[in-house]
């Protein structure tokens, strides 16, 4: 376990000098975070009115949902995007080879080896959006509220990883796959907003086909206190289960892989 | 009566460079069907947006009533389909592999290789773009209208120009290419204006009147909304908005042209 995080703290510390080199592009993640902010929240008042609102959510709630979204977008734009990215020009130019002959397992090299510092922001911002949510509604947060939120988190983003790194991993049989990466990511997008917004049909979609509801609300709820227990034990449930999968996933697909150009 | 055989021989000429850009590039599209079929499936977001207005209490309190949405966003979701532009991507990476110098040797603007491909994975799409509609029209059976024929062209018309339009603004944005080599991280910053401006995410009659006279003095909302509205069979002012995307268009067309001229004579043929 040492040598596993010792192992992550040079790749990235390697990888924050390489993008050290590109600082312009500060201004444009910034440029991009705070548009789309703007956007989206413009976008959520507009479900506001004097005697509305989305899915029974009070604004300040909802505010915490897009705040978890915000943080999602960061690890993201830190994590997934850079590494699982890769794979799919690992499988294209047959360089996955090197990778699997390292002595680390390959999984952990393939999905941790880069890391983006862009996404930072976001994650800052994701927080600030929440705090506002909680000083708005007058939470009382006790210890008990925040390991509950913090376990819903992690879930979520182990789910988040498993979905990207399962239509990357496809790249062994499909090689061109990175816009499955976009098909998922625009679906996302459907996580800015309360689960409970949605049309019956939709809402099912997203809880048992794509879990978008263990993403961004479930989190929600359990920092609101108003989650049950059987959507915590489910989220946790879920998240392990989709990591066990990528595992058991990423050792299947390799059997397949035939690389190319060796 | 020779001024009048050049005029038709260049038309000729032109259709015929047309036709040759058009076919070599429907196949390689073809090729990449699978592909497709996923950008077309990553294209959902009116689909979604139109569950979360379906729902909510506000559009009734716009009176915008539940069958003006739902034809809105399922239009909004075809013009977004047949308006998606990558030039941007595209562009910049021919220009860091060196592929635009040969580009540049052949005696035609590598503009129309772009836009012919981009109108080749229009037509390969459209198959897929039908699938969908069909289930979402099974899921809501309520919601099937098909405009009369003068319409339906007039609806076409105007998503080609949108698309051109759409088109013209992201190939001006890729010259930024020739003056940095991370030229398609502002594409991004392109796409939020669109999202948010264009009627994608809103109809724009819910925005606030101040943001509504704002996003008409973009070029967004005549990209979406225009041709949505118009393919729903809204009440719109055609002519108008006609007249102000073709402004726009002519508006790009000059300055796409410019910085193409200044942007080539920094070219370094990088790659080659």
């Amino acid at each position: 376990m040492n040598k596993i995080i010792k192992t992550i703290y040079s790749f990235w510390s390697t990888s924050i000098a390489i993008e050290m080199e590109y600082r312009f592009n500060i201004i444009i993640e910034i440029l991009s975070l705070s548009g789309n902010l703007i956007g989206s929240l413009f976008t959520l008042s507009l479900f506001y009115g004097p005697n509305t609102n989305l899915g029974g959510w009070s604004w300040p709630s909802s505010l915490v949902v897009l705040g978890i979204y915000t943080i999602l977008d960061g690890f993201t734009i830190s994590i997934l995007q850079p590494n699982l990215s890769r794979i799919v020009r690992h499988v294209q130019n047959g360089t996955l080879d090197f990778v699997l002959l390292k002595p680390i397992y390959s999984q952990l090299w393939v999905s941790l080896r880069l890391f983006s510092p862009w996404g930072i922001p976001s994650v800052f911002v994701g927080m600030i959006l929440i705090l506002f949510g909680i000083y708005y509604n007058n939470l009382i947060i006790n210890f008990q509220t925040i390991i509950c939120f913090l376990t819903m988190l992690f879930s979520s983003l182990l789910i988040l990883y498993s979905l990207w790194f399962l239509i990357a991993s496809t790249s062994i049989w499909f090689v061109k796959v990175w816009n499955a990466n976009e098909v998922l990511r625009s679906t996302l997008v459907a996580g800015r907003y309360p689960i409970y917004s949605y049309p019956s049909l939709l809402r099912r979609l997203f809880t048992f086909i794509l879990p978008i509801a263990f993403l961004t609300t479930v989190p929600a709820e359990a920092l609101l206190n108003i989650s049950s227990p059987s959507w915590i034990t489910a989220s946790v449930f879920v998240s392990f289960s989709f990591l066990n999968i990528t595992i058991w996933f990423w050792r299947y697909a390799l059997r397949f892989y035939t690389s190319a150009s060796s | 009566m020779s001024r009048i055989n050049l005029m038709s021989k260049n038309i000729k000429r032109f259709l015929r460079i047309s036709f040759a850009l058009f076919s070599s590039q429907y196949s390689l599209m073809i090729e990449y069907r699978a592909e497709i079929a996923l950008w077309a499936i990553s294209g959902m977001l009116p689909l979604i947006m139109l569950g979360i207005w379906r729902e909510s209490g506000i559009s009734l309190a716009l009176s915008l009533n539940k069958d003006w949405l739902t034809r809105y966003f399922i239009s909004a979701f075809i013009v977004r389909q047949f308006t998606a532009v990558w030039v941007m991507v595209s562009f910049e990476e021919d220009n860091l592999e060196g592929r635009l110098s040969p580009y540049l040797l052949q005696p035609i603007m590598p503009f129309w290789r772009y836009f012919f491909s981009h109108i080749a994975e229009q037509f390969s799409r459209i198959p897929i773009v039908l699938i969908m509609l069909l289930l979402v029209f099974i899921s809501m059976p309520g919601a099937f209208w098909f405009p009369d024929f003068g319409h339906l062209m007039i609806s076409i018309f105007a998503i080609f120009s949108a698309f051109c339009v759409r088109f013209l603004l992201h190939w001006l944005f890729s010259m930024i290419c020739f003056w940095t080599d991370r030229a398609s991280a502002l594409e991004r910053l392109l796409l939020i204006p669109y999202l948010f401006l264009s009627g994608l995410v809103a109809p724009l009659e819910a925005f606030p009147d101040s943001i509504k006279t704002f996003a008409l003095f973009t070029p967004f909302p005549y990209i979406l909304s225009f041709p949505s509205r118009l393919l729903a069979g809204q009440e719109i002012n055609i002519i108008k908005n006609f007249l102000i995307l073709f402004l726009w268009g002519l508006v790009l067309i000059l300055l796409g042209h410019y910085f193409w001229k200044l942007g080539l004579k920094r070219y370094s043929g990088m790659g080659a």
